[in-house]
């Protein structure tokens, strides 16, 4: 089945009976719950118990608003679907929707809002609609007006479902010349389900370039795709600015020409291991090389 | 919507340089209870354009409410009445239906079950 983006505009495709499924799918409430938590997390905001003014861009149906409004935080929210919002509107979410277009520019006044997050929202900015629709202007109008709305060192944390590495290009070029700093952190890369991107903005601070969180997963070599949800909370490590490519491999083994070295005998046998058979242990005889007629 | 949003908006149509604040036109509003947290007051208020807010909660019907000049910072942390008043005109006053007009163009946004619709036509983008 193709890719949301492939089949209508967003205001289209997320019509009544899709939407419904963002009511009655206890799947897409927790997953989606899930990554408004992390989203929540990279925002970083000063763990003071203020409350604060956010954003949630592409808001939908509610289900990012209710973490936000879970931590205790005032947000206004922006949608394009009048079907979402009803459905946002059913669950009396606690913070203010608007619906509006982000492509369009979010016509707020400068310097107001102290964080915004966006979840699986903002792939569909670059997308053309309809033939005025120019993704590059509507990915400027958009990162240009929520760069003035925020206040400085304020962060946006972005979740997207990227295509390709061009459209991630693309998306991350618009924000770098909207005045944006910050990069990419990634959690679980190196599993297809679970993998997630989130797009890190910040404005006006520059330690942004030393304080980048590490995605989660990235330092398990094997992560099958039964383990996405069991993670251990990293500490969030420092690190400087990366930018990942979805087709760049992760660091594997590369087989040699020789054949399959011990290297890889034993990369294969940790992999047993996680997933818990009984494995003989590593030895200095382990993938030694035998005699031809062994 | 809450006036909290409403000082927050502005006119986004292209070539438009004064479209804040937008004219607050509300048909039908309620009130809802929101658990009072001073802190946060205290945090916002300096974002608040205080003209815009006595604005519109005179279009809702309060004329005394709060008071026409802007209250100093410290004022406003000592005097818990004044206070509450504000949290009451920013997060508790709810317009359900009306509109938003823009003070340049006489553009209207309208409301309705609280969401005002704040899509451009092809020609204001």
């Amino acid at each position: 089945m193709p890719r949301p983006e492939f089949q209508a505009p967003p205001e289209i495709f997320y019509n009544d009976s899709e939407a419904r499924k963002y009511t009655t799918s206890s799947r897409i409430i927790e997953i989606q719950s899930k990554i408004s938590e992390r989203a929540l997390e990279l925002l970083n905001l000063p763990n003071d118990g203020v409350p604060r003014l956010l954003l949630d861009i592409g808001c939908g149906s509610g289900i990012s608003g209710e973490t936000l409004s879970e931590n205790e935080h005032h947000w206004i929210g922006f949608d394009i679907s009048q079907s979402m919002l009803d459905v946002a509107l059913e669950r009396e979410v606690e913070g203010d929707l608007l619906l509006a277009d982000m492509g369009q520019g979010l016509g707020l006044r400068p310097g107001v809002i102290d964080g915004a997050v966006s979840i699986s929202a903002i792939q569909w900015l670059c997308n053309a609609d309809k033939s005025s629709h120019e993704p590059i202007a509507r990915l400027k109008a958009f990162f240009g007006s929520l760069y003035r709305c925020l206040t400085r060192g304020a962060r946006a944390v972005l979740q997207l479902y990227s295509d390709n590495a061009s459209q991630s290009e693309m998306i991350m070029k618009a924000a770098m010349r909207a005045g944006f700093a910050g990069g990419v952190v990634v959690d679980f890369p190196h599993s297809t389900r679970a993998r997630k991107t989130y797009l890190v903005l910040t404005c006006g601070s520059s330690s942004m370039q030393t304080s980048l969180p590490k995605g989660k997963g990235e330092d398990r070599e094997s992560c099958s795709d039964d383990d996405d949800d069991d993670d251990e909370r990293d500490v969030d490590d420092k690190q400087t600015v990366g930018i990942y490519d979805r087709h760049r491999l992760s660091k594997r083994m590369k087989i040699t020409k020789k054949g399959k070295g011990k290297a890889w005998v034993i990369k294969k046998k940790n992999q047993m291991r996680n997933k818990g058979y009984s494995v003989p242990p590593d030895t200095k005889y382990t993938a030694r090389k035998r005699k031809a007629c062994f | 919507m809450r006036l909290l949003t409403h000082n927050m908006l502005a006119c986004n149509i292209k070539g438009v340089t004064n479209g804040y604040p937008l004219r607050l036109e509300a048909e039908k509003w309620v009130e809802k209870e929101v658990d009072f947290n001073a802190d946060f007051l205290r945090g916002v208020f300096p974002k608040i354009d205080w003209p815009a807010l006595v604005g519109a909660a005179r279009a809702l019907g309060f004329h005394d409410l709060l008071p026409v000049d802007a209250p100093d910072p410290s004022v406003l942390a000592s005097d818990d009445e004044l206070l509450r008043r504000f949290h009451r005109a920013l997060l508790q006053l709810h317009v359900e239906e009306g509109g938003l007009v823009c003070p340049e163009t006489s553009r209207r946004f309208p409301i309705n079950k609280g969401i005002p619709n704040m899509l451009l036509h092809e020609d204001e983008v």
